[in-house]
């Protein structure tokens, strides 16, 4: 469900008999309209992080971006991504191939289970992890015994990132592994091929596409968290301060510039992002045309 | 086809659905579940004072009359820009299409100071609503407009390919029975996609009532006023009353189950609309 964006080809605009379709003019108004709210409500905001970063001049834009408290959290924001994608996108393959290629009773509940941090608010998913792990949660004393911390520390900003991405790369491939059955793996196993080169040979190029695309909003998703990871992290500076923290910081501040430069940073994110949908799009159709 | 005959021939199922179990247990389950056993520590008493509490009523009631707001303005607009991308051609098509996903790829801390700045006082949008008396930043209008973001593509992205997939037919048959072109929408194409639309508008809902990033910048939080509920979690939790936030975190989760297996009804009864067995 939520942030699942899935990928279907463009179809092309085919002109509609005059019959079936509105006036000229209503088009017109229509798409107008459209086009204004759009440029109210998602546009504006977009040029103005970027209006606001070079207000006072590029020079304090890019000082805003080379200080050393924005690098650590960068860098930070970059170990984050690091572990959480690579172990969701393991459990979004896990839980696909067993989803989509074998019929089990309580499917659709586990389907549900998959979807459930989306409808969890993200200051609750930081929440849960203060609950378990700090230091009046249910392994506080345990860990604190131990001189492990893992709430208001690195680790917990890790633990509510994996948790608000976990549904990412398993929503884009359960519904596109369940179109495509189980023939071609069936044929190749009556083959002799075993389950890792079934995988690989097989059902990996099918889901290419599919797969990159999850990986990528599972990314944008694990590097721009903000209220889980709000919640978890200690708010210090250049130790457990991520990109989006930081950009709150710096706002509160007063430091406006340099708040939109660090958010001018996670802009250019979403729109690689969004320019990485576009080419997936376009490879998938293009795949789906050959194969006819 | 894809029965028991392909338990059988296809390996790895036990490996693969024990590795899922294992970690939505570990990341999701006992997690979630905690938030329900700190609830039962309190007692009947405690609870109960908690979340009827006259901020922690009106934090609620913010947060859902808001998302709700947020939900019907996504329902109208949502539905016309789906519209008018999937049915009409006009230059720059591809660039407004991907616009629609910039709330779900922008992270929410950089849409709440980016619309903050547009619809203050002194902001682009915002000085031209002053002199009209309409104040956005620092209101409830402020937290709906935010809603209005992260919720416009859950509509748009769910009742666009519906509207690809309507047959030309039924609106050929509405012409030819002599419908206007306005009763030929209200009265065939918006039943068809009202299940899409309702569950696009649920997926916003939802979403809105847990929104935090975007919201806190814009909304002011002021008590009883422009506090949500996820701040009062928030709020919470930097005094140290941990059993007060998970009370709170209690309620919400509840209804977002709630939420949640409604969206998965209507998905489920669409998908069983679009593929006829």
């Amino acid at each position: 469900m939520a942030g699942a964006i899935t990928v279907y080809g463009n179809k092309e605009t085919a002109q509609r008999p005059k019959h079936i379709t509105e006036p000229k003019y209503v088009q017109w108004i229509l798409i107008a309209i459209a086009l204004l709210f759009l440029g109210l409500v998602v546009l504006l905001p977009l040029v103005s992080v970027f209006v606001e970063g070079f207000r006072k001049g590029a020079d304090l834009y890019f000082k805003g971006l080379t200080e050393p408290d924005t690098l650590s959290a960068l860098k930070l924001t970059l170990i984050v991504a690091a572990i959480a994608v690579p172990l969701n996108t393991v459990f979004g393959v896990a839980a696909a191939w067993a989803i989509s290629k074998f019929q089990f009773k309580g499917k659709n509940f586990l389907i549900t289970l998959i979807d459930l941090p989306f409808a969890v608010s993200p200051v609750i998913a930081g929440l849960i992890y203060v609950l378990m792990f700090g230091a009046q949660g249910y392994f506080g004393p345990w860990l604190d015994d131990r001189g492990i911390q893992i709430v208001f520390a690195v680790p917990g900003i890790v633990l509510a990132t994996i948790f608000v991405t976990v549904p990412f790369v398993a929503r884009e491939l359960i519904p596109l592994m369940q179109a495509q059955g189980v023939q071609q793996e069936e044929a190749a196993a009556s083959l002799g091929a075993k389950g890792g080169s079934i995988f690989w040979r097989v059902t990996l190029p099918n889901i290419k596409w599919g797969l990159i695309y999850g990986i990528i909003l599972c990314n944008a998703r694990a590097m721009g968290e903000f209220g889980a990871v709000s919640v978890v992290s200690g708010h210090i500076r250049g130790q457990t301060n991520t990109l989006p923290l930081h950009v709150e910081i710096l706002y509160n501040e007063y430091q406006f510039s340099a708040s939109f430069a660090v958010a001018s940073l996670l802009v250019m994110l979403a729109v690689i992002t969004l320019i990485v949908k576009g080419i997936v799009e376009w490879k998938s159709g293009a795949s789906h045309a050959g194969n006819h | 086809m894809k029965g028991s005959k392909a338990r059988r021939a296809l390996p790895g199922f036990g490996l693969s659905l024990g590795f899922t179990l294992f970690y939505i247990s570990l990341i999701v389950l006992i997690p979630l579940a905690a938030v329900f056993f700190k609830t039962f520590e309190l007692s009947w008493a405690e609870l109960w004072s908690t979340i009827t509490n006259p901020r922690v009523l009106a934090s609620y009631r913010i947060s859902f009359t808001t998302a709700l707001w947020a939900g019907l303005i996504n329902a109208v607009f949502g539905l016309l820009v789906a519209w008018v991308l999937v049915r009409y051609p006009f230059p720059g098509k591809r660039f407004i299409d991907s616009l629609v996903d910039i709330p779900f790829a922008l992270p929410t801390a950089v849409a709440g100071i980016a619309l903050t700045t547009i619809y203050a006082k002194t902001g682009w949008v915002g000085s031209l609503l002053e002199p009209l008396g309409i104040k956005v930043a620092y209101t409830q209008l402020g937290i709906i407009i935010a809603l209005v973001f992260i919720g416009l593509p859950f509509v748009v992205r769910t009742v666009q390919p519906v509207l690809q997939d309507l047959e030309k037919e039924t609106e050929e048959a509405a012409v030819m029975l002599g419908a206007y072109r306005r009763r030929t929408f209200f009265k065939v194409v918006l039943p068809e996609l009202m299940p899409a639309l309702l569950t696009g508008f649920a997926l916003a809902f939802a979403r809105g009532i847990g929104e935090y990033g975007s919201v806190v910048f814009i909304s002011g939080n002021m008590p009883m006023r422009t506090e949500i509920a996820p701040l009062l979690i928030m709020t919470k939790l930097e005094q140290y009353d941990y059993a007060g936030a998970t009370a709170i975190a209690a309620v919400m989760l509840t209804v977002s189950f709630i939420l949640l297996l409604i969206i998965n009804l209507l998905q489920w009864r669409m998908s069983r609309r679009a593929i006829p067995d």
